[in-house]
């Protein structure tokens, strides 16, 4: 029987297939919305969790100046104290739960070999800066530490650098330019590719610290210190101690506050997935507003179609079909046609959800937990708004249904 | 159901519609009895109440007042879908316009009602092919309404209308829209399955020569009986 009745639904969806199609593209779009900003929703927290995470998990950055947030005072009375030599002595020497501590002081800075040249993110550092940010080498070696106390005109560069200067050729052993210094290539970078935010994590040239310092920022700054902790070692744990050493080493009073920042990679990476996770349910209820606009389309056209099929209902109910019969043949008919409409709207929604991950480089990312709601949720639709004018049709006075022109 | 009792009694039935003053009675008290294997057409101008009538014959309306009885049940005091089952089992009906489902085959027309009854879809179509051979129409099964004649057309909604096997068949007008040659087919087609199969029919014609198929002749005027005549041997 309802096989039976199945069957006339989608025969009947066939009569009218412009009319039909009509109806569908309400929740076509309606559903196609829904699947595309969750799909690519789900993309992108995941490639925001993935880029913060290459930043370096588990890892604090300490940065001279007060960190920004509401209650401070205005910076201007304030001469920013940068960190030095020995606060990163200080925190070698006392912190405990790091796997890797190391400074780093950055420049943009224009980079040439040969005839070539290109505006590069060069870093002054130590060994552990592999380390502390996860980074590999392909080939080469990292800093010693003698070059690294000494500073030594040497380098490890990014792939953007070598492709942009020796093409597929081996760089090692080169020497580039880095602002009027030169230096030589001992390694080269794993690739990691661009940020969330757009920013080439290859474009880069790690020197030591003490050559940076001296040749290209001409100071004795540190802009950064990384920690990474170790595994046993939650962020949150060391946070505070790195504030406890980093205070008392700057002699900071307890009735002051901090003139550094401490910032926690991981908390940044739980906040912008959170964020955009909100993005995506607030963009994904808004779509759902559009299926409910699809649902009332299918009370329409099954309205129409129930006054229009009136002497056919009358026929039925003469020949002994039951309300209930005439009851369920408008529901499925509205459940199928909504149905309809579900399954073409996921396939257009991964559609584009593929479509835009790929333009995006985000990853594509389908819920099958989603899909089935959304495929529940048309059924769903076309039954609710199905059942007013289903329900009208098997009201219908079978005297009057035949009379009916 | 007694055997020997009518199939069909009206004990001072009245239809009414409207209130206080614009009150109309349709039927004003009318009684008549149809016993079973009778052919009986039932005449009278329009505004008589002969399709009144008619509607509490096949059970699709009730009366107001009174008792109509089906093969000994009250079907006037049954609810919808009760009358509904009732007119599944044992009524077919055949309209003057005949009613067939478009763009729906014959042989799909034919199985409509046994779709309601719950019949397994093979054996839906060996009585729907029986019930089109009956009517004559074997080789047309799958032609819609549209490929068909009206006298075809006419004899798809007999052949829906017997493939239930009903006791009592309801024919309103059904040779209203056709010509004098395809009446007398249609005529001759209802005379047989009455004899043959010794199926009630009921018959509202306005047609002289189409109510003299029938044995009995009631005439309706103003809602009440006029006259009630056994017809001599015609055809």
């Amino acid at each position: 029987m309802i096989w039976e009745t199945v069957r006339l639904s989608l025969r009947s969806i066939r009569r009218n297939v412009l009319r039909s199609f009509l109806t569908l593209l309400g929740i076509v779009i309606g559903v196609a919305a829904v699947i595309a900003m969750l799909t690519i929703g789900s993309g992108t927290t995941q490639k925001v969790k993935a880029d913060i995470s290459k930043l370096g998990s588990n890892l604090l950055v300490v940065r001279a100046g007060r960190p920004a947030g509401p209650g401070g005072p205005g910076g201007l009375d304030q001469v920013v104290r940068p960190l030095a030599e020995k606060d990163l002595a200080a925190l070698v020497a006392h912190l405990t739960g790091a796997r890797a501590i190391s400074p780093a002081s950055q420049k943009q800075v224009r980079v040439i070999f040969g005839t070539e040249s290109l505006t590069s993110g060069v870093t002054g550092t130590d060994s552990a800066y592999l380390d502390a940010r996860d980074w590999k080498l392909v080939s080469g070696r990292p800093f010693s530490d003698s070059e690294t106390r000494s500073g030594t005109g040497v380098c490890l560069i990014g792939e953007t650098v070598r492709q942009q200067f020796f093409g597929a050729g081996d760089p090692e052993g080169e020497i580039i330019r880095v602002n009027r210094t030169s230096c030589k290539i001992i390694g080269l970078l794993e690739p990691k590719g661009y940020t969330g935010f757009g920013q080439d994590q290859d474009n880069v040239v790690l020197m030591p610290l003490h050559a940076y310092q001296r040749r290209i920022a001409g100071n004795r700054d540190i802009d950064n210190i990384y920690i990474a902790a170790d595994d046993r070692t939650p962020t949150s744990e060391l946070q505070p101690r790195v504030e406890d050493i980093l205070r008392d080493i700057r002699r900071i009073t307890p009735d002051r506050e901090s003139d550094f920042g401490i910032r926690d990679m991981t908390q940044i990476a739980d906040a912008m997935a959170s964020a955009t996770t909100t993005m995506t349910g607030m963009l994904g209820a808004v779509a759902g507003v559009s299926l409910l606009v699809g649902g009332i389309g299918i009370m329409n056209i099954m309205l129409v179609s129930v006054t229009e099929r009136t002497r056919e209902i009358g026929i039925r109910l003469a020949i002994g079909a039951h309300e209930k019969h005439i009851l369920i043949q408008f529901l499925v008919e509205a459940t199928v046609l909504s149905l309809l409409g579900g399954i073409i709207g996921i396939l257009i929604g991964l559609g584009l959800a593929g479509l835009a991950s790929a333009t995006l480089t985000i990853p594509f990312a389908p819920s099958p937990a989603v899909i089935l709601l959304a495929v529940g949720f048309s059924a769903l639709i076309g039954m609710v708004f199905g059942f007013f004018p289903a329900l009208r049709g098997a009201r219908l006075d079978p005297i009057d249904a035949l009379r009916h022109e | 159901m007694a055997a020997g009792a009518p199939l069909i009694t009206f004990d001072k039935v009245w239809k009414s519609y409207g209130q206080g003053e614009a009150r109309v009675h349709a039927l004003a008290g009318v009684d008549f009895a149809i016993r079973r294997g009778e052919f009986v057409a039932i005449m009278g101008p329009s505004g008589s109440g002969k399709s009144t009538a008619m509607n509490i014959i096949g059970c699709l309306d009730t009366p107001t007042a009174g008792t109509y009885s089906f093969m000994g049940v009250d079907a006037g005091r049954l609810d919808r879908n009760r009358r509904a089952m009732l007119r599944n089992l044992y009524v077919g009906f055949v309209f003057q316009g005949y009613n067939l489902l478009a763009r729906t085959t014959a042989a799909e027309n034919v199985e409509l009602p046994l779709i309601y009854r719950g019949v397994a879809s093979r054996e839906r179509r060996d009585l729907a092919m029986q019930a089109l051979a009956q009517v004559g129409l074997v080789g047309r099964e799958h032609h819609t309404p549209a490929e068909l004649s009206g006298g075809q057309q006419q004899r798809v909604a007999i052949a829906r209308a017997i493939v239930t096997r009903p006791t009592l068949l309801v024919a309103d007008e059904p040779t209203g829209n056709l010509d004098t040659a395809r009446t007398h087919e249609i005529m001759e087609l209802l005379t047989k399955l009455n004899k043959e199969l010794g199926l009630t029919v009921t018959m509202v014609t306005h047609e002289a020569d189409v109510a003299d198929y029938a044995e009995r002749t009631i005439r309706f005027l103003d809602g009440h009986v006029v006259s009630d005549t056994a017809n001599l041997e015609t055809a």
